[in-house]
């Protein structure tokens, strides 16, 4: 096995100049030095539209570049046309998996410049969907980690469950994936009848999931043995990166917005643990995910226990129109922080709004956790990553 | 064998050639966006099953794949990778366009960077509507493409200007 051999910053950047920066489907194999391996656009282990240029010497990764924009929307523009109802619509498709989670910290932003608060039982709601959303969410990541590693099963069951938990969300908002739910000043319906108790039976599926899971795929030799060892990021790394979620908790960084912010949301009178692991390998990351699930299901089990009665919706008026301000808001969605700063000039429509994706940071960090791995992990790190491409692009 | 070029199928011979294409469709999967997640409900979820219809999903490459499914949004700096895969499919392959994103921009109508339909790039014979459509809607999406290919007329299809693949 020969030594990883360093490129130089320069050469980096000339290679990047040359090949890898323009949108070009093409990457000619070269044999000077070593071989150019492009994954993507279309790839089913980069969870969409990611595209990955490999500098290989051998079966060794010299250094890789990931490739964006493949998925790129325009949110951040679009909003700006957008009254304020109407931007929820469109963010809710920025994390197409967890969606309900994208439109809290925009309607709190909104609520905190409008100086009103929802009342009890509407953070409630919202705080139960969020963590709705998260479970499906993760559940998905923790089966398609199954796929990476070449096990198929995980990803059936965990489509099998899913469902349950869609059902739920559809009768409550009417979406599959897509709630648009949240309004400024509450959420736009209460609770069918009989969703509680019907809630609380399924949250006990998702526990016999992970239970599951525990079983099939985490005491895996087969998945040991990809994932222990593979893709380790330091503590300190993971932070100068700006990891977010569980890849910042698998490296024993104990940090969770929902249990370290001031957030109106529900989140304080849930008694729930913050999952960290000291590793910071792709086992940790997949493992923090899996036991996440489960403390998501028991948030939602002790919060629908204890819902208060009221209200759903403060005093809004009709029409929207949100004063001069500019605010940040934060929540801990499935993949980590996200935030948006809105800045307001008292219209219809936000004068702007910066979105702060966790998928983006996370996978800055590709270049350097690729450098030096065999061919076959990149498959593996990519998938213990576990981002959305949307939420990358925006 | 000639006859299908030539368009000189028997009747019979081509309702059997119509029966077989239409119950072994080799779907190859384009998962852009949020349909994405609905359309691998459908493939690999237990309660949608797609194999039911005789649809086997992911094929290993473009070149086994008889249907094109592109689901989600289709940007400008995608559209060139969606033209050449749909060249590297062996004729005679169907395209069903999933989701608003796909069928017309969707909500992203005024964006800058979205493809305003991939109608523009590639032939499309089913649309099937919805942001994103319920799994139950890519079905029948599925179920129409098949009465389609069960009535279609082979010779007619071959007889027209020949497919140059890049």
């Amino acid at each position: 096995m020969t030594a990883v051999t360093e490129p130089t910053e320069q050469d980096q950047l000339a290679y990047v100049a040359a090949k890898a920066a323009d949108s070009r489907v093409n990457v000619e194999l070269e044999t000077d030095d070593g071989m150019t391996l492009n994954i993507g656009p279309q790839h089913p282990a980069t969870h969409g539209t990611l595209r990955i240029v490999a500098k290989l010497d051998g079966e060794q990764v010299l250094w890789a570049e990931p490739i964006m924009g493949y998925m790129h929307r325009g949110y951040e523009k679009l909003v700006e046309v957008r009254t304020y109802p109407q931007v929820t619509t469109l963010i809710n498709r920025i994390d197409w998996l967890g969606s309900f989670a994208n439109e809290v910290p925009f309607i709190l932003a909104c609520e905190e410049l409008m100086e009103i608060e929802a009342p009890p039982r509407a953070q409630y709601i919202r705080t139960v969907l969020h963590e709705m959303g998260r479970i499906s969410h993760l559940i998905m990541g923790v089966g398609d980690m199954g796929v990476q590693i070449g096990a198929l099963t995980p990803m059936f069951y965990a489509f099998r469950d899913r469902e349950y938990l869609l059902n739920q969300i559809e009768a409550a908002t009417g979406g599959r994936f897509h709630p648009n739910f949240d309004r400024i000043g509450g959420v736009k319906d209460d609770l069918p009848a009989g969703w509680i108790a019907e809630t609380t039976r399924i949250m006990k599926t998702m526990t016999a999931f992970c239970d599951q899971m525990d079983d099939l795929l985490m005491g895996n030799e087969i998945f040991e043995q990809r994932t222990r060892g593979i893709g380790v990021i330091p503590p300190e790394l993971a932070q100068l990166y700006g990891l977010s979620g569980a890849n910042l908790r698998a490296s024993g960084i104990d940090w969770d917005l929902r249990r370290d912010s001031d957030s109106p949301m529900a989140w304080k009178h849930a008694d729930f643990k913050v999952i960290t692991h000291t590793d910071g390998d792709s086992f940790a990351r997949t493992w923090c995910r899996l036991q996440e699930i489960r403390e998501s299901a028991k948030i939602v089990t002790q919060l629908l226990d204890d819902l208060p009665s009221g209200p759903i919706m403060a005093k809004v008026p009709r029409i929207i129109k949100v004063p001069a301000g500019e605010a940040y808001v934060a929540t801990e969605n499935p993949l980590g922080e996200m935030g948006y700063y809105v800045v307001s000039k008292g219209d219809l429509g936000p004068f702007r709004v910066k979105i702060r994706t966790a998928s983006f940071s996370n996978v800055s960090i590709v270049p350097w956790i690729l450098r030096g791995v065999y061919v076959p992990d990149i498959i593996t790190i990519l998938g213990s990553l576990y981002f959305i491409l949307g939420d990358i692009d925006r | 064998m000639g006859l299908v070029e030539s368009g000189k199928l028997p009747k019979p011979l081509t309702n059997l050639l119509n029966i077989s294409r239409k119950y072994s469709l080799w779907m190859y999967q384009w998962g852009l966006a949020c349909c994405a997640i609905e359309m691998a409900a459908v493939m690999a979820g237990p309660r949608f099953d797609v194999m039911r219809l005789g649809v086997i999903p992911l094929p290993a490459s473009p070149r086994q794949a008889d249907l094109l499914c592109v689901s989600g949004t289709v940007t400008d700096k995608m559209v060139p990778s969606v033209r050449r895969l749909w060249e590297q499919m062996p004729d005679p392959k169907y395209v069903i366009s999933m989701g608003s994103c796909a069928n017309c921009g969707g909500p992203y109508w005024d964006s800058y960077s979205v493809t305003k339909g991939v109608d523009q790039v590639i032939p499309v014979d089913v649309y099937v509507p919805g942001c994103p459509p319920r799994p139950e809607a890519l079905l029948e999406g599925i179920v129409l493409l098949q009465e389609k290919i069960a009535n279609e007329d082979m010779a007619e299809k071959w007889r027209g200007d020949p497919i140059v693949v890049s």
